[in-house]
């Protein structure tokens, strides 16, 4: 970084000494984010401890040249909050405050930094429910999931985090700060432009407050385990409860692989020789909710389940989703590096895609343990291997082409939940062509003439300095 | 699995290199995935990278693949990790975070980056001398309860002499431990047959601390054995578990104390052998992996860590005989010991022996698995993160009036007590589950 001892002080300044980190043993280890694989080195961190804070450090930087980084939790896989060059990172985590729980508006307004497990504890505090519940929300930040449009275990119901974002303050490339939408139901006035922040991955404002919608918690809940000797079956009967035009809340699905590590990790008693397994879960009224299971308890079976578990308690029914959001880190267990993809596609085209994904194990001689939501049609497929053996990691990378190139040609995407960031950005043309891109870049330059905000993610845009 | 090249810490003559020579697959099992993150109380005091599981990692790792050379930091942030392991208990992917953790500190151990007389002397002082000598720890242990017992202690506290310590010094000397008038082996047998029928024949590990402090602790269990048909041998003379060594980057010296631990067993002729102390249990089961490259004890080290077990379990696993009397505490509370929850995943037993005993109501604690920061010595040489920790414990303790604490480490007891004794809301008793439960034998 040129000049990095005037932007030390200088950021110094705004947020204070001890809140600006350079010494390498303290960057070091934001050097990358939950992507495999993925490292770079930071040179320097800054905590802003309130929003008047954050906008000048933004300004300081945008007057200076500098790119910037958003960080939340560095949960991220797709390498969103990697550094980069000429750059510094600006770590939202003391923006923590719940600010708001409205009950007569069925809102909550929270600071960025906020981490997800505690906007649905104090949803549900006020007797209300906070439905997008990722993997990682133990330890994620709501401005992460916002950025990033994350997904959960009950998007198949309920949406993902995009359908519960009302409102937010950001602030923009050159350090101004506004507010994005409102509290009410009904708002056409203008652009909807907190839709377009959302899933932006930090490449055009810094997030630092989400108005979110809240809804009544389910009455009754049910959950169940299939098991299946073969994993087609499995998507067969996704695509079956579908058609039947039944939407439950949750329909999650792990292959052999998957439950033989989650069990390994969380010794809860999943059948370790079932080829798959899908963890369905129904929620709404309890009438509703009993004739829903046993209509797709039905389903599985006639579909080759070979066995149909109902969980007896809400303990058991929680124990097994928590176990299910450890599937991805479980799976490290197997080779040292463990890369995931996020592939997704329409519903109707499950069997396919999965039936796929094992021929392509098969050819590249590759390891693939696959669990998803297979309800919303995203898929995990996830790459064991070692980042150290060059060879089998070039086969990774065809294997992901591939798999990229048929979900495309099913009408699917290359990214269900996990963003472009660095991890995706060579695919992205491949599905959008370059009328999409080219409109992509227009948008960013309108937003962020400078590029300064997360170069090199999603899209590439020329940094622009005054210099040159 | 390949070793990587270190180019910054290049092994000079002589110099030990743990972290570029292990397994390197052990640090790349770290997949960063963050799952830890939330049960980490340094990065929950911090929210630094650095002062998490997974950010620790990444800078061993550095280490290993010689892109970071070790300094002073290195090592700092190696002793502010408490060592609870709870990170190990949270982590998915079963990344290995004791052994990395042992090898990080050993490692900078290895390149002397700390320095400074005190810290030189505390730990020649424990580690070297105290630790190391059983019959000179006991005399130390001896000198504690004459000070204590003579009332010196207590004219000393109560002429408010303390005060004038420095600060510093006043928060160590109310966590001088009260130690107990007999040892051990004053007060258990050498052969302690069990009562009635004798089913199995147990060794049982006496501790270094617990047999000051906590002397009682062990006759309890020897007698809780006894009442679950177990004949108990003690022997004698016994060598310190060598955890603190590991924990404290003396990894030589805990090899040490673990062949003369296994020596001082007839390991053919028993059935399991007992430790009571959480933190001794957590590192006695890894003998096997501490002595996999010694010729000669790797064998006897793999016996020893099959047949090594905490007393809960092995109640556990054996069938508890049911005690007929009643315990003497009423509600009591249990206070999870990082090294039994986390570092040997026992979790259940305790709680299903404090149940098993007729009369006795046990309370939940919040968070009851959260470091009470006691970890070692790490209230020693971390005073200040250690008294939050030990609040914020208390804190939760204070909400349910209960009569008892159960908990199973002796270094978590004193902290406790201390802790109880600071906030001036009144003492409540720290007992060992298995205190607790010969009691309810005597009844
Ligand atoms: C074990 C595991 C399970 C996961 N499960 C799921 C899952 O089920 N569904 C799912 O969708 N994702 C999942 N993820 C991915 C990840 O957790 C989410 O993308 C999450 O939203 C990232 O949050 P974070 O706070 O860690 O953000 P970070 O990783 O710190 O950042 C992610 C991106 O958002 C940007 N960003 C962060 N905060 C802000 C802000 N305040 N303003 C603007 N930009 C910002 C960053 O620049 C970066 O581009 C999982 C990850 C792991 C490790
Ligand atoms: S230690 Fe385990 S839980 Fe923590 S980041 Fe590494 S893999 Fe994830
Ligand atoms: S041992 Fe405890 S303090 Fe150390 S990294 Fe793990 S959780 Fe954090």
């Amino acid at each position: 970084m040129k000049q990095k001892a005037r932007i030390i002080e200088a950021l110094s300044g705004i947020v204070g000494r001890e809140q600006v980190l350079t010494e390498k043993e303290d960057v070091l280890p934001f050097g990358f984010d939950g992507t495999a694989a993925l490292k770079k080195a930071a040179e320097c961190v800054v905590f802003p401890g309130t929003v008047e804070e954050a906008a000048a450090v933004v300004r300081f930087c945008s007057e200076n040249d500098l790119a910037m980084v958003t960080r939340g939790s560095g949960t991220g896989l797709s390498g969103g909050s990697l550094p980069v060059e000429e750059g510094i990172i600006i770590c939202l985590l003391r923006l923590n405050e719940i600010l708001e729980v409205d009950a007569d508006n069925l809102t909550l307004l929270a600071e960025c930094g906020v981490i997800t497990q505690k906007i649905a504890e104090a949803a549900s505090a006020e007797g209300l429910f906070y439905p997008p519940d990722p993997g990682s929300m133990k330890i994620s930040t709501i401005g992460g999931n916002v950025a990033e449009n994350s997904g959960g275990l009950r998007g198949l119901k309920y949406g993902v985090t995009r359908n519960y974002v009302m409102g937010m303050e950001v602030i923009l490339p050159d350090g101004t700060v506004t507010f994005l939408g409102n509290k009410c139901v009904k708002d056409v006035a203008g652009f909807s432009m907190k839709d377009v922040f959302i899933g932006s991955e930090g490449t055009l404002g810094l997030i630092t407050k989400v108005l979110l919608r809240l809804v009544p918690p389910p009455p009754a809940r049910q959950t169940m385990l299939a098991m299946y000797p073969r994993m087609e079956d499995a998507a067969t009967t996704v695509s079956e409860i579908i058609s039947r035009k039944i939407i439950p809340c949750t329909l999650e699905f792990l292959d052999q692989v998957t439950i033989q590590c989650i069990e390994d990790y969380a010794k809860i008693g999943l059948p370790t020789d079932a080829g798959a397994i899908l963890l369905m879960e129904s929620d709404g009224p309890l009438s509703v909710v009993e004739a829903e299971a046993l209509e797709m308890a039905d389903i599985a079976r006639k579909n080759g389940a070979r066995e149909v578990r109902v969980a007896k308690s809400v303990e058991e029914a929680n124990e097994l989703a928590a176990a299910r959001r450890t599937a991805f880190s479980a799976l490290a267990r197997v080779r040292p590096t463990t890369i995931l993809e996020d592939a997704t596609v329409p519903r109707s085209e499950l069997t396919k895609i999965v039936t796929f994904i094992q021929e392509i194990g098969k050819k590249y001689q590759l390891r693939i343990g696959t669990f998803g939501h297979m309800g919303d049609g995203n898929l995990h497929p996830t790459f064991l291997t070692d980042e150290k053996n060059h060879e089998e990691m070039e086969k990774v990378e065809k294997a992901m082409k591939e798999i990229f190139t048929f979900a495309i040609s099913l009408g699917g995407t290359i990214t269900g939940e996990h963003g472009v960031g660095v991890a995706k950005k060579n695919f992205l043309p491949q599905q959008y062509g370059a009328e999409g891109i080219k409109l992509f870049k227009t948008f960013k330059a309108a937003i962020d003439p400078k590029g300064l905000l997360n170069p090199g993610k999603l899209v590439d845009v020329e940094r622009k300095s005054r210099s040159a | 699995m390949k070793n990587f090249p270190s180019n910054v810490n290049s092994p000079s003559m002589g110099k030990k290199n743990y972290l570029a020579d292990m397994d390197y697959s052990v640090l790349q099992q770290c997949m960063h995935c963050g799952m830890c993150l939330p049960t980490c109380p340094t990065y929950e005091e911090t929210g630094r990278e650095r002062n998490s599981p997974r950010g620790r990692i990444a800078l061993m790792r550095a280490v290993a693949d010689g892109e970071l050379k070790i300094e002073k930091a290195f090592a700092d942030e190696m002793y502010y990790c408490l060592g609870c392991l709870a990170c190990v208990s949270a982590c998915p992917a079963g990344v290995d975070y004791a052994d990395l953790f042992e090898k990080a500190r050993a490692q900078a151990e290895e390149e002397k980056v700390l320095t400074g007389k005190k810290r030189r002397l505390v730990r020649w002082l424990t580690l070297r001398l105290l630790f190391t000598r059983p019959r000179l720890l006991r005399f130390v242990g001896r000198s504690l309860w004459l000070y204590q017992a003579s009332k010196l202690q207590a004219a000393f506290r109560g002429l408010r002499l303390n005060k004038l310590l420095p600060k510093r010094y006043r928060e160590l000397e109310e966590l001088t431990p009260t130690a107990e008038a007999r040892f051990s082996h004053q007060q258990i047998p050498l052969r302690a047959t069990a009562y009635g029928e004798e089913k199995y024949q147990v060794g049982l590990l006496t501790g270094c601390v617990q047999d000051i402090v906590f002397a009682s602790v062990n006759a309890d269990t020897a007698e809780v054995l006894r009442h679950n048909h177990c004949t108990v041998i003690t022997p004698r003379v016994q060598h310190c578990c060598g955890s603190l060594h590991g924990h404290n980057g003396e990894y030589e010296l805990s090899k040490e104390m673990a062949r003369k631990n296994i020596d001082a067993f007839d390991l053919s002729s028993l059935d399991s052998i007992i430790t009571n102390a959480a933190g001794c249990g957590s590192h006695l089961k890894h003998y096997d992996r501490l002595l996999a490259d010694d010729p000669e004890y790797a064998d006897k080290a793999r016996e020893w860590s099959a047949k090594c077990k905490d007393i809960h379990e092995w109640l556990d696993e054996i069938g508890l005989v049911t005690p007929q009397g009643e315990g003497g505490a009423q509600r009591v509370t249990y206070h999870e010991a990082c090294h039994l929850c986390h570092g040997q995943g026992i979790r259940v037993p305790p709680r299903n022996i404090l149940r098993a005993i007729p009369g006795l109501e046990l309370v939940e604690l919040e968070e009851s698995m959260w470091c009470c920061g006691s970890a070692g010595i790490y209230n020693i040489t971390q005073p200040e993160t250690s008294r939050k920790l030990r609040d914020r414990k208390i804190g939760h303790i204070r909400k349910k009036p209960v009569d008892c604490i159960a908990s199973a480490n002796p270094g978590c007891n004193i902290q406790i007590q201390a802790g109880l004794q600071a906030d001036g809301a009144g003492g409540i008793p720290v007992k060992h589950p298995v205190t607790i439960l010969a009691e309810a034998y005597r009844k």
